[in-house]
C-alpha cells in the first residue's frame, strides 16, 4: 500500500460503509474538501449536511440526529471541532449521543498553515470526557478498520486524523481491537510508544537504535483512551524504560495518559516527546525535527534517556 | 378566554415547583414559573407521547433548552406519569434522577442534556431533521430563554433551520417557544444586552414568527395549532412574567436562582392558590392535602 493520509482513508472507508449502512450521515462546516467527506456528499447528497462555518451548531445538530437513530460523522479540523468543547461536553457526551467526532489536521505536521489550524490540545480535552474513546489510527489499513469499528460502537467517539500521508505500518491481516495496542517490533531495552503520525517515526528510530545495539520495542497506540494497560505494563515491565512520541501538546495527550497509568500501576522511568509551546508555520519535516519527533530526534532522546 | 382545566393543572404544577425547590434548598423559581403554562399546554393535550414508553420512536420531543427551569418540566412529567409525584422532593439530592439540570441518561423522558445555555436549538434541529428524514409524524418543541438567545450558537442554529432538509425534508415539524420574561440572571435583559427588535431578528433569519401572551392558554394553543399548520420552522415569542403566580417573586431578578425558605414557600403557595391571608387557616381546615403540604414545608423550617 502506498502512503496515504488517514483523512483520505477515512473518506474512502466512509463511502464503502455508507453503502451498507444508511444510518451513516456526515456533517461538515465548510471543510468537506479537507475532511475528505466530499466524495460521500457527492454519492449521498441527501445524507451529507454542510452547515456552514458554524461548528457549535454542527456538533449539537449531530447529537439531535444521533438521537433519532442516525450515525453522524461530525467533521472539521481537530482544533475547530474540539474547540467547541462545551457543546461536545453537554450535547454529545453528557447526553450520550451516538456521534462520531472526526478531527482532521492533527498536529504540527500540517506545517505551513501554522498554529491556528493545528489540533494540538484535542486529545487532552477529549480524554477528559468520561464516555468518549479517543482513537488515532497510524495508517490506511488501521484507519479503515477504526472507522468500521466506530460505526458499530454505540456511543460517542473521537477520531483523530492526519492531513499528511502516513506510511503503512500495520501488518497485512491486522484487525483493529478497541482498547488494544499493537506491538510492531519487539525489543528489550526501551518501550517506544507512538500514535498516528509518529508511529512510523518510532519504527525508523528503532532501526537507528538497533544499529547502536539498543533494542527498542515499538508500539502503535491507536487507542489513546482507553489505553491498553495490559500491553503497556507487559512491555514496561520487560524494558524498564518508556518513551512516548506524539504530534500533540506535551501536556495531557498520549504521554500524559501513559504516565498516569504507569504512575499508579508500575512506576517506570519515562520520557514524553511531543510539542512544546505553540506550533508555528514551516515545512512538516522541519517542524518534526525542531520538536524532536523525527526518527533522529526520537532516537536521540532515547539515547540520552538510557545513558542518563 | 380561560381554559379551566389547564389553569388548574398549571396551578398545581406551580405548587409542586415551589415544593420541590424548597426541599432542594436551591434552584430557579423565576424561570420555572414563567414557563410552566407553556409546558402545561404541551404536556396536557398537545404532545403525542406515552409516559410509559418514553423511548417510543415516533413520540413528540420537548427540549427544554433553558435547562435551569427543569423543575417545571419535572412537575408536568410527574403529573403525566413519567414517574411518581412523590419523587419530586428528591430534586437535586444525591442519587436522584431529578438532576439540577436535565440529564437524559438519568431520567427517561428527558430528550437531551441541557443547562449549558445556547445548545438546545441545535439539538432540536438534529432531532427534527432526523425525524423528517424518516417521515416520522413526530414534532419537536424547543423552549429557549430570552437571556439564553444571547448565545452565539443559537444564531448559528437560527440561520440553519429554515434552510435545512431542502423542499422534501424542510423542518415543518419544529416549533420553538421563546419564554420572553424580560429577565436573565444578573438583571433585566434590556439592561444587560437588549434583544429588541427580537421578532424582526428571527424574521430576518427566515422564520415564521408568532407573538402571544405566554400565560393565556387560548393564545398558546392557537399559536401551537398555527405552528403545526405552517411550512418551515416557527418561533412563538411568548411574553411571560418571571416568577408568575407568586406576587413577591414576579418580575424580580432576585428570584432567578434562589429557593424560597419554608415560610416563604408557604406564602408562595397561598399566593398561587389565590387565598387571602385572613382566610388561610380556614382554607387549610377545608383542604387537608394543602394542610399536609404546609405542614411538610413548615417541618423543613423547623429542622
Ligand atoms: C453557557 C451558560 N452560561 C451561563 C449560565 C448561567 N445561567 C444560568 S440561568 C442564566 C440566565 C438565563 O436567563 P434566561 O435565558 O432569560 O432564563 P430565564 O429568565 O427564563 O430563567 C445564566 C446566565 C449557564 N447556565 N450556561
Amino acid at each position: 500500500m502506498p502512503a496515504k493520509a488517514s483523512r483520505a482513508a477515512f473518506g474512502e472507508a466512509l463511502l464503502e460503509l455508507a453503502a451498507k449502512d444508511d444510518r451513516i450521515v456526515t456533517l461538515d462546516a465548510d471543510l468537506s474538501k479537507s475532511t475528505m467527506t466530499a466524495a460521500f456528499a457527492r454519492a449521498y447528497p441527501g445524507r451529507a449536511f454542510n452547515l456552514g462555518i458554524a461548528e457549535s451548531n454542527m456538533v449539537g445538530l449531530g447529537a439531535g440526529l444521533a438521537l433519532t437513530g442516525k450515525i453522524p460523522f461530525v467533521c472539521s479540523f481537530a482544533c475547530f471541532v474540539v474547540g467547541r468543547f462545551e457543546t461536545i461536553r453537554i450535547s454529545v457526551a453528557y447526553t450520550n449521543a451516538n456521534v462520531k467526532i472526526v478531527g482532521t489536521h492533527a498536529g504540527i505536521a500540517i506545517g505551513e498553515d501554522g498554529y491556528s489550524q493545528m489540533g494540538l490540545e484535542d486529545i487532552a480535552c477529549m480524554r477528559a470526557l468520561p464516555n468518549v474513546p479517543v482513537v488515532q489510527p497510524a495508517d490506511e489499513l488501521e484507519t479503515r478498520q477504526a472507522i468500521a469499528w466506530a460505526v458499530e460502537h454505540e456511543g460517542p467517539v473521537y477520531l483523530r486524523l492526519t492531513r499528511q500521508n502516513l506510511e503503512p505500518v500495520c501488518p497485512v491481516g491486522y484487525r483493529f481491537r478497541f482498547g488494544g495496542w499493537l506491538v510492531l517490533r519487539p525489543g528489550t531495552d526501551v518501550t517506544l510508544i507512538g500514535t498516528g503520525g509518529t508511529v512510523f517515526n518510532c519504527l525508523e528510530a528503532a532501526k537507528l537504535l538497533a544499529a547502536e545495539g539498543v533494542s527498542a520495542e515499538v508500539i502503535d497506540a491507536a487507542c489513546i483512551k482507553p489505553l491498553d494497560e495490559e500491553s503497556l505494563l507487559a512491555s514496561a515491565g520487560k524494558t524498564g524504560h518508556v518513551v512516548t512520541a506524539e504530534d500533540h501538546s506535551i501536556a495531557g495527550g498520549l504521554g500524559g495518559a501513559v504516565a498516569e497509568a504507569l504512575g499508579e500501576a508500575l512506576p517506570t522511568p519515562m520520557r514524553r516527546l511531543g510539542v512544546q509551546g505553540f506550533g508555528e508555520s514551516g515545512d512538516a519535516k522541519g517542524l518534526y525535527a525542531k520538536h524532536g519527533l523525527d526518527p533522529a530526534g526520537i532516537a536521540g532522546s532515547v539515547r540520552k534517556f538510557l545513558n542518563r | 378566554m380561560a381554559d379551566a382545566r389547564l389553569e388548574t393543572i398549571a396551578r398545581e404544577c406551580r405548587v409542586q415547583i415551589i415544593r420541590m425547590l424548597t426541599h432542594a434548598g436551591s434552584g430557579h423559581p423565576g424561570g420555572s414559573l414563567s414557563v410552566i403554562d407553556v409546558l402545561t399546554a404541551l404536556f396536557f393535550g398537545r404532545l403525542r407521547h406515552d409516559p410509559r414508553r418514553p423511548d417510543w420512536p415516533d413520540r413528540d420531543r420537548v427540549v427544554l433548552s433553558k435547562g435551569h427551569a427543569v423543575p417545571a418540566l419535572y412537575a408536568v412529567m410527574a403529573k403525566t406519569g413519567y414517574f411518581p409525584e412523590s419523587r419530586l422532593v428528591t430534586l437535586r439530592k444525591l442519587g436522584s434522577p431529578l438532576q439540577g439540570h436535565p440529564d437524559r441518561t438519568a431520567l427517561p423522558g428527558i430528550e437531551a442534556a441541557t443547562g449549558s445555555l445556547g445548545q438546545g436549538l441545535s439539538i432540536s434541529l438534529g432531532l427534527a431533521l432526523g425525524l423528517r428524514l424518516r417521515q416520522a409524524p413526530a414534532r419537536v418543541y424547543c423552549i429557549l430563554g430570552d437571556g439564553e438567545i444571547q448565545e452565539g450558537q443559537v444564531w448559528e442554529a437560527a440561520m440553519a433551520a429554515p434552510k435545512l432538509g431542502g423542499p422534501a425534508h424542510g423542518l415543518d415539524n419544529l416549533t420553538v417557544v421563546l419564554d420572553y420574561n424580560k429577565i436573565q440572571l444578573d438583571n433585566f435583559v434590556a439592561k444587560i444586552l437588549d434583544l429588541e427588535p427580537v421578532l424582526a431578528k428571527w424574521q430576518a433569519f427566515g422564520w415564521s414568527v408568532l407573538e402571544i401572551d405566554g400565560h393565556d392558554f387560548e393564545q398558546i394553543n392557537k399559536a401551537l395549532d398555527q405552528a403545526e399548520a405552517t411550512v418551515g420552522p416557527v418561533i412563538v415569542v411568548a411574553h411571560t412574567v418571571k416568577g408568575r403566580g407568586v406576587s413577591f417573586m414576579e418580575n424580580d431578578p432576585e428570584w432567578h436562582g434562589k429557593a424560597p425558605k419554608p415560610a416563604e414557600a408557604i406564602r408562595a403557595i397561598r399566593d398561587i392558590l389565590g387565598v387571602p391571608e385572613a382566610e388561610w387557616s380556614g382554607h387549610l381546615a377545608r383542604h387537608p392535602e394543602t394542610k399536609a403540604l404546609a405542614d411538610e414545608l413548615a417541618a423543613l423550617g423547623a429542622k
